[in-house]
């Protein structure tokens, strides 16, 4: 297939997260260096600790300390981590159920290999130097040969001395590769040599722009391109008062207006800033052309200009509202 | 054999609020599931099944949040379904919750929807940056202030009337205590002299960003029978979907709202929703939208429906109340936001609507719509079980 973009997309975002009564006391309880579970009704004890009991419903608030060491349950090797990932270089996952606790923890082991891993091998905690109230405050697990299970869990406040931690900041990001497709690949080349071209619908006739490379109501393919406008009617507008929180847009100053513009020949609006005249004074009707950007600057029209021509007709567009 | 009747017997919500820093998503939802219970008088082992529904998991970047809030909901050794239909998920959930007791798959169904807005950030879940697309997005206020301008032009409405929704929804809000906003100095002059964001949407047309849950206990008809409130019985249903944009379409009243409107009516037996309906809760984030759905849902002729708005028609004391809680302007915890309007439909008909009771509401219609004028969910609900 000739000429099909593709590009890397990445989304990222610092979430924030409360954390109620249960997590706050177990994250506070890692900046203190201990691990803190909650006892089920039916005197389990869960590790990591969470609201509500997974068997009966009901609210948990037992804390109780558990202990830094514990045994491993099953592993896995991971022979190329990746970023933010707990250790750089090589490291098995494990569960580590800790000494007092009835489950078990995901989290690193800090080993030479895999050759060092073994399920029921004997484990500890290495704090973090700088702990801040988070799972990365216990740095990772390292083996521990010379320790002893027996440590039962011992009844906490929950309680710290310092402020208790009430939220986290869990940034996440996904690394995609997108590519646009034939149709809307076709489209952009055809905008880099300043025309716009659309693709006719075999069944319904409709011409639609940007191309999607389908009909959206027929549900058949669209191959047969045709070449609309540049010129076409403002069908429906709003004047922007206020910039979005969106990164991409922060060049474009306010007040502006925000339009539905019908391109000649197409059968649906395209969205599109209109410019060369003053905001208000934009209208519905009001004729239109494609400014296209500098060199530089991406393949789409920067916004819209007036023709001059007189305004469209209000029934020559109110289908297309 | 014909559909088992299906009643709402536990209705529960959060207090909404713009943050709710004191408890994690486990918590909120707990919150609108345990008086659901309450309501119903039930425990969470009467309990069958549990379906939930949110916005899009970007909002708050939770993947899957239904496996992890499945203890504080008591889903464990149960099923548990997620659904996910963007602003119209809390209608479309208690849809599938309706319909898992209509078809008697299961008796006894909590349903949940939830959005902690505080924690999550629509905008930008919604507004990702796509290459070789034109960086142009202007929020959810800039999508749609331009079908509220084809609506005027189309409608010949005056000016004023976005702003006489606002100010009876913000009044409906100080009605009731579970609302977000709470504007106690409310005057229409502060709503018509509020910035114009999206010209022609104002400020104060526009809805609040809140945390918040809502949950409701639907059940069967032998559940009905051991409630101890009166039920809500759902006289009938619907969901329907269209593209966001394609040739044909019309923004301004969808035919996918339509449809579904239609469909309800059938179900129900309605064939004048005006004068056969007491009370409508319909989803509108920006206060144009209520003229708009009048037209849509039938209660108006196109191009009228804001002369009932007018007239004072959807006024709590008017002859077809709309918005009675104080509608997704007051509240607007996106996920929740559709069940916050089906629940309140159900709480008129139960006569549990507190201060923001229409007297002797027997019919009452909850709506909810999402994404780009593109889901619809509605049901229709009763004083009376359905006749079978």
């Amino acid at each position: 297939m000739p000429d099909v973009l593709s590009a890397s997309m990445v989304v990222e975002f610092p979430f924030t997260r409360s954390l109620g009564p249960v997590q706050s006391a177990f994250l506070t309880g890692l900046r203190e260096r201990t691990v803190l579970g909650v006892r089920t009704t039916a005197g389990t004890v869960l590790v990591p600790p969470v609201e509500y009991d997974p068997r009966t419903a009901e609210e948990i608030r037992d804390l109780v300390e558990v202990a830094a060491t514990g045994t491993v349950t099953t592993w896995a090797w991971n022979p190329a981590p990746r970023r933010g990932q707990p250790l750089a270089t090589p490291f098995a996952w494990v569960l580590v159920r800790l000494d007092g606790a009835d489950t078990a923890l995901l989290h690193a082991l800090d080993a030479p290999g895999p050759e060092a891993v073994r399920t029921g091998l004997r484990v500890r905690v290495r704090w973090a130097a700088d702990r801040t109230g988070a799972i990365t405050d216990i740095a990772c697990f390292e083996p521990d040969e010379g320790s002893t299970p027996g440590h039962r869990a011992r009844p906490h406040s929950g309680e710290f001395a310092g402020e208790a931690v009430t939220g986290i900041v869990a940034p996440a990001r996904l690394d995609y590769t997108y590519t646009p497709g034939r149709a809307q690949s076709a489209y952009l080349a055809a905008l880099a040599e300043h025309r716009v071209v659309g693709e006719r619908c075999p069944r319904c006739r409709k011409v639609y722009v940007p191309p999607r490379g389908a009909c959206p109501t027929c549900g058949v393919a669209t191959a047969e391109r045709v070449e609309v406008g540049p010129r076409g009617t403002v069908t429906t507008f709003c004047v922007v008062n206020i910039k979005a929180k969106n990164a991409m847009n922060d060049a474009i100053e306010v007040p502006y207006v925000y339009a539905h513009i019908a391109l000649d020949g197409a059968d649906l609006p395209l969205h599109g800033r209109i410019g060369g005249i003053p905001y208000d004074r934009v209208r519905m009707g009001l004729r239109v052309e494609p400014v296209w950007p500098g060199p530089g600057a991406g393949r789409h029209p920067d916004h819209y200009r007036p023709t001059g021509e007189p305004d469209a007709d209000y029934d020559t567009y109110k289908e297309l509202l | 054999m014909p559909k088992e009747p299906v009643a709402v017997v536990g209705i529960g919500q959060t207090r909404h609020t713009a943050a709710r820093r004191d408890v994690s998503l486990a918590g909120l939802v707990r919150e609108a599931a345990r008086r659901a219970l309450d309501d119903a008088e039930l425990t969470w082992a009467d309990v069958d099944a549990v379906v939930i529904g949110k916005a899009p998991d970007f909002f708050e970047g939770v993947m899957m949040p239904e496996l992890y809030l499945a203890d504080a909901l008591g889903a464990v050794g149960k099923p548990l379904l997620r659904v996910h239909t963007a602003g119209s998920v809390g209608g479309s959930t208690a849809l599938v919750a309706a319909n898992l007791v209509a078809a008697r798959v299961r008796r006894t169904v909590l349903t949940v929807a939830f959005e902690k807005q505080s924690e999550s950030n629509a905008m930008w879940g919604l507004s990702l940056p796509v290459p070789f697309q034109q960086p142009l997005l202007a929020g959810a206020g800039g999508f749609f202030a331009p079908h509220v301008r084809a609506y005027m032009r189309r409608s010949g409405a005056p000016a004023a009337i976005g702003s006489l929704v606002a100010y009876k929804d913000r009044r409906n809000a100080l009605k009731n205590p579970y609302a977000h906003l709470h504007e106690h100095d409310i005057t229409l002059e502060k709503v018509q002299a509020s910035p114009m964001l999206w010209d022609p949407i104002r400020y104060s047309e526009t809805c609040p960003s809140s945390d918040g849950a809502c949950a409701m206990v639907l059940t069967d008809r032998a559940g009905a029978a051991r409630a101890p409130r009166p039920p809500a019985w759902v006289h009938g249903g619907a969901m329907r979907s269209e593209p966001t944009l394609f040739a044909g379409k019309d923004c301004v009243s969808p035919r996918a709202g339509k449809d579904c409107a239609a469909d309800v009516y059938r179900q129900a037996g309605v064939t004048d929703p005006r004068r056969q309906i007491d009370a409508v809760e319909m989803y509108v984030p920006f206060s144009w939208y209520e003229p708009m759905w009048l037209e849509n849902l039938g209660f108006a002729a196109e191009g009228e429906g804001w002369k009932l708005t007018e007239a004072g028609v959807t006024e709590l004391d008017g002859d077809l109340p709309v918005n009675m809680s104080g509608g997704v302007l007051s509240t607007n915890p996106i996920g929740a936001s559709g069940m916050i309007r089906f629940a309140e439909a159900a709480l008129q008909v139960r006569g549990q609507a507190g201060e923001h009771q229409v007297p002797g509401a027997r019919t009452a219609l909850g709506h909810a719509y999402g994404g780009g004028s593109q889901f619809f969910s509605m049901w229709l609900v009763g004083t009376e079980p359905p006749a079978t």
